[in-house]
């Protein structure tokens, strides 16, 4: 394994970590505030892909797409949250897991029947594409750097509101203790549809950058949701912070481990041996280390509620 | 004078700079009554919770039935003869007063990893669950689902289940919570009758109840004890009068 | 949630109407000379013991698994793999299913049970995406295109599963057999702990049960009981995949418990045969079914409460 070869992984595993922390963001705020476990948090990151795709079609152009797309991504959001899910913050959560399971089913199929089956792309933007060289030797793609950098920003901008703002120091609140911030008389319902909208939006954008570097298809966001949940549960339910350390931790583990494992394996074992286990092990690393996070601290790294 | 049941030693616990439980230290000898009183806030819930094993105190031990019981998880208590009842009742809604009493006398009887036999045709398990119940004049509501009884029938109800758990002290929290004044009276007779039987430790709030059946009390204010004595005693002490009854006089 | 005479009488009713339906059907089935539905009817039986198993969690232990599919592929994936090294024999491939699919429910239902609530639900979902992607990168036994059984299992020598009939009526042994089994347990003294655990861990602690080890048993018996059905897919099919244990599917098997009525074991039975009936009828107006479907759940979940099993007559669940 060469360093440009482990610089590229790192880079890829970062940027698997950004797409992770936009999507856990939401999932986590959503979990800590309402205590609502939202299955259809995943498809939300598949439909701003799509309505990407859609608004380029429109605009013609990337940054059409964007604002197109997240503004898309909110309104569909609002709108699941004032139908289904507002009805469903005080039901148990096996309630919860089943709706929005249904919302899944609807959503998948629904992207089948609008856009098709078949893989879509949307096209980067002229300003980011081309690449760059980081190393000696190493060209790496503009538009990915943008990404990673562009996500560390969400997470600056996520940390100062959620740290220094008043609705952030409702929503730190809210996730201790929501009877406690209900009765100093904020209006809890309009604080949930505020951090719904607002985890929605981070989803769909996590959708609308993945979507120029992965293929746009139905099922797309499920896939990130399961990983979205890894990141969660070793973060800590309801910590930002933890869900930023999680996600580059998970982002970095299973991309690296899928580049290498297959060659550390083949230290202790026959090559063709090494071929089968490693990617076997390679796809496990990062649940095997949820399991390990887990057995030790049953509450995540940052657990944010006592006991 | 006989080896004490339970001995608190030294016990402490603070939340932040807030100390919840301030080098509390108590006894209780086998057959007693001792009640603890304090207004609210004094850290009666904590310290029942570091008792029962439902807390950890930061420091101090407890001593149970002659062994150290502080690192003890709060089954292993019970399994040792500590039974507490809960301030707001926590009975198994879904099944009847009977199951309920009959699972503590299984979980008595050894570990319940029996997996043929029906335990609703148990006859010897449910006859002695109905005795339980006869004892706490429960007998005619044996079937009825636990969760539809009346306040005073609940209460009953978790005494019922912590005396078929055959223990050797009962911590009592604050049994008379909610109740009218007639279902107290009826358990303050209740109580009296089983006196002597088991050593009890007594936290309750409803003086009248606490004077008519303590042989000792001890008062604790923000943390502290800072009286144990019998009730004639306690009455007439001064910080006591200062601290807690005063108040009571005033409301 | 605990059996009075005569909800017993009622359970016991019902399924001895279900069970008599399933034994008579090839018979019938051989009048109208269709072949289709006695294999659809073979897929809903296998389907209704992985419910069972479920149901045994979920409705009594309040575990919410959203990776019991894990249990239903692992199975399958025992007898196939031990086909493909030439291994076809029930006294070889049925223990060995059964041990690894417990020693797999053991492992991760020791980390499992260490969480509560949501944590649960996620890990368990987790683990079976663990076991999908395992099964994907298993290059040596077809990995993602899954891998063909070139025959069924074999009892004693005799190819006799190979008979669709004889196979219809082993699979209906092993629903009743595992329903019976389930009932047993429930009824038992430790079935009567891990319904008292759901309703309040905090009392049961205070009685001296720790509830940890009660619901690590119930999580291995049910496991294993799934991965008796994923034993009876597999040869079903004469195929396995890593479909078999999508999340999508560990889904599908909630909504059969939960379509059929919490805390029924007939319920969990009833609700998987209305699920592969709705998706079977759906599909054959649109192949989008999931467009009605999901819609549908959410409805169900909003709106109706209890399930199947309380619209039979007298059968309403009160708590």
């Amino acid at each position: 394994m060469s360093a440009t070869l482990f610089a590229v992984q790192t880079l890829n595993g970062l940027q698997l970590g950004i797409l992770l922390f936009l999507i856990a963001a939401g999932l986590t705020l959503v979990f800590g505030v309402m205590d609502f476990i939202n299955l259809a948090h995943g498809v939300q990151y598949m439909l701003g892909a799509y309505l990407a795709v859609a608004g380029y079609g429109i605009t013609g152009t990337f940054w059409g797409a964007l604002l197109i797309a997240l503004v898309g991504a909110l309104v569909v959001g609002l709108l699941l949250e004032v139908l289904i899910f507002r009805h469903l913050y005080d039901r148990d959560h096996l309630d919860q897991v089943l709706a929005t399971f249904g919302v899944i089913l609807f959503l998948n199929e629904a992207v089948k029947v609008v856009w098709g089956a078949a893989p879509l792309t949307l096209p980067m933007p002229d300003l980011l594409s081309g690449s760059v060289e980081i190393m000696d030797g190493l060209l790496y793609p503009v538009y990915r750097i943008g990404l990673i950098v562009t996500g560390l920003a969400v997470a600056v901008l996520l940390y100062v509101l959620v740290s220094k703002t008043r609705a952030g120091m409702l929503v730190r609140a809210g996730a201790t203790n929501a009877p406690m911030v209900s009765a100093l008389g904020v209006d809890i319902r309009r604080l949930f549809m505020l951090v719904f909208g607002f985890g929605t939006m981070l989803a769909g954008f996590a959708g609308i950058l993945a979507a120029p570097i992965l293929v746009v298809e139905p099922g797309m966001g499920d896939n990130l949701l399961i990983l979205a949940f890894v990141v969660i549960v070793i973060g800590g339910i309801g910590s930002i912070r933890g869900a930023f350390l999680a996600a580059l931790i998970v982002g970095l583990v299973d991309t690296l481990g899928r580049g290498f494992a297959t060659d550390i394996a083949k230290l202790l074992l026959s090559p063709s041996a090494a071929n089968d286990v490693g990617p076997a092990i390679a796809s496990m690393l990062i649940y095997i280390l949820m399991a390990g996070v887990l057995f030790f601290r049953p509450t995540g790294l940052f657990p944010v509620r006592g006991g | 004078m006989t080896e004490p049941i339970l001995v608190l030693d030294d016990l402490c616990k603070a939340y932040g700079a807030l100390k919840v439980t301030n080098h509390v230290s108590l006894d209780v000898r086998p057959g007693e009554i001792h009640a603890v009183i304090g207004p609210n806030g004094a850290g009666k819930t904590t310290l029942i919770g570091q008792i029962s094993g439902a807390l950890a105190p930061d420091s101090g031990r407890i001593r149970f039935d002659g062994r150290d019981v502080t690192a003890l998880p709060m089954h292993a208590r019970a399994r040792a003869g500590l039974l507490r009842s809960f301030q707001i009742t926590e009975i198994l809604p879904a099944f009847t007063a009977r199951e309920n009493v009959a699972l503590a006398l299984q979980a008595r009887e050894g570990h319940s990893f029996r997996f043929w036999r029906n335990v609703s045709r148990d006859a010897a398990l449910n006859a002695r669950a109905d005795a339980g119940l006869a004892e706490l004049g429960l007998e005619t509501r044996a079937d009825v689902r636990a969760g539809t009884l009346s306040h005073g029938e609940k209460r009953a109800l978790e005494l019922a289940i912590a005396m078929a758990c055959g223990p050797k002290l009962l911590l009592l929290d604050e049994p008379m919570a909610g109740t009218g004044r007639e279902e107290t009276d009826r358990l303050v007779e209740v109580l009296r009758a089983l006196k002597g039987r088991y050593a009890m430790l007594l936290v309750e709030h409803d003086m009248s109840a606490v004077f008519a059946l303590a042989d000792r009390i001890s008062v604790l204010v923000y943390g502290e004890i800072v009286a144990t004595g019998t009730p004639e005693e306690i009455r007439d002490n001064a910080k006591v009068r200062e601290a807690y009854l005063g108040e009571e006089a005033v409301a | 949630m605990h059996f009075t005479p005569a909800r017993l009488s009622r359970e016991l009713l019902g399924a001895l109407v279900v069970f008599t339906l399933f034994a008579g059907l090839p018979v019938l089935a051989d009048l109208m000379g269709d072949t289709f539905i006695v294999f659809f009817t073979i897929r809903v039986m296998v389907f209704a013991i992985a419910a069972v198993s479920l149901s045994l969690i979920l409705g009594y232990g309040a575990m919410v698994s959203f990776g019991h599919a894990a249990y239903l592929g692992v199975g399958a994936y025992s007898v196939a793999i031990l086909a493909e090294h030439g291994i076809w024999d029930v006294t070889v491939s049925l223990p060995v299913t059964l041990a690894v699919c417990g020693l797999f429910a053991l492992v991760t239902g020791a980390i499992s049970l260490k969480t509560r609530g949501v944590y649960f639900i996620m890990i368990t979902l987790a683990f079976g995406q663990m076991a999908y992607y395992t099964a994907t990168s298993l290059s040596a036994y077809g990995g993602d295109d899954g891998l063909t059984m070139w025959g069924r299992t074999e009892i004693l020598g005799s190819t006799a599963l190979g008979d669709r009939t004889v196979f219809y009526y082993v699979v209906l042994g092993c629903l009743l057999a595992c329903y019976l089994i389930a009932r047993m347990v429930v009824a038992s003294r430790f079935g009567r702990v891990l319904q008292g655990a759901k309703q309040s861990e905090m009392r049961l602690r205070a009685i001296g049960i720790d509830p940890y080890a009660y619901r690590l048993v119930a999580y291995v018996i049910a496991g294993m009981m799934a991965g008796l059905a994923g034993a009876l897919l597999a040869n079903a099919a004469e195929f396995v995949s890593p479909a078999y244990m999508s999340w999508h599917r560990s889904g599908e098997l909630i909504v059969m418990v939960v379509l059929g009525g919490l805390g029924s074991l007939l319920g969990a039975i009833v609700g998987a045969a209305s699920f592969l009936v709705l998706e079977e009828v759906l599909s054959h107006f649109t192949q989008h079914w999931r467009l009605i479907f999901g819609p549908f759940l959410v409805l169900v979940v909003l709106f109706g409460r209890g399930g199947l099993i309380s619209l039979l007559p007298g059968g309403r669940k009160n708590d």
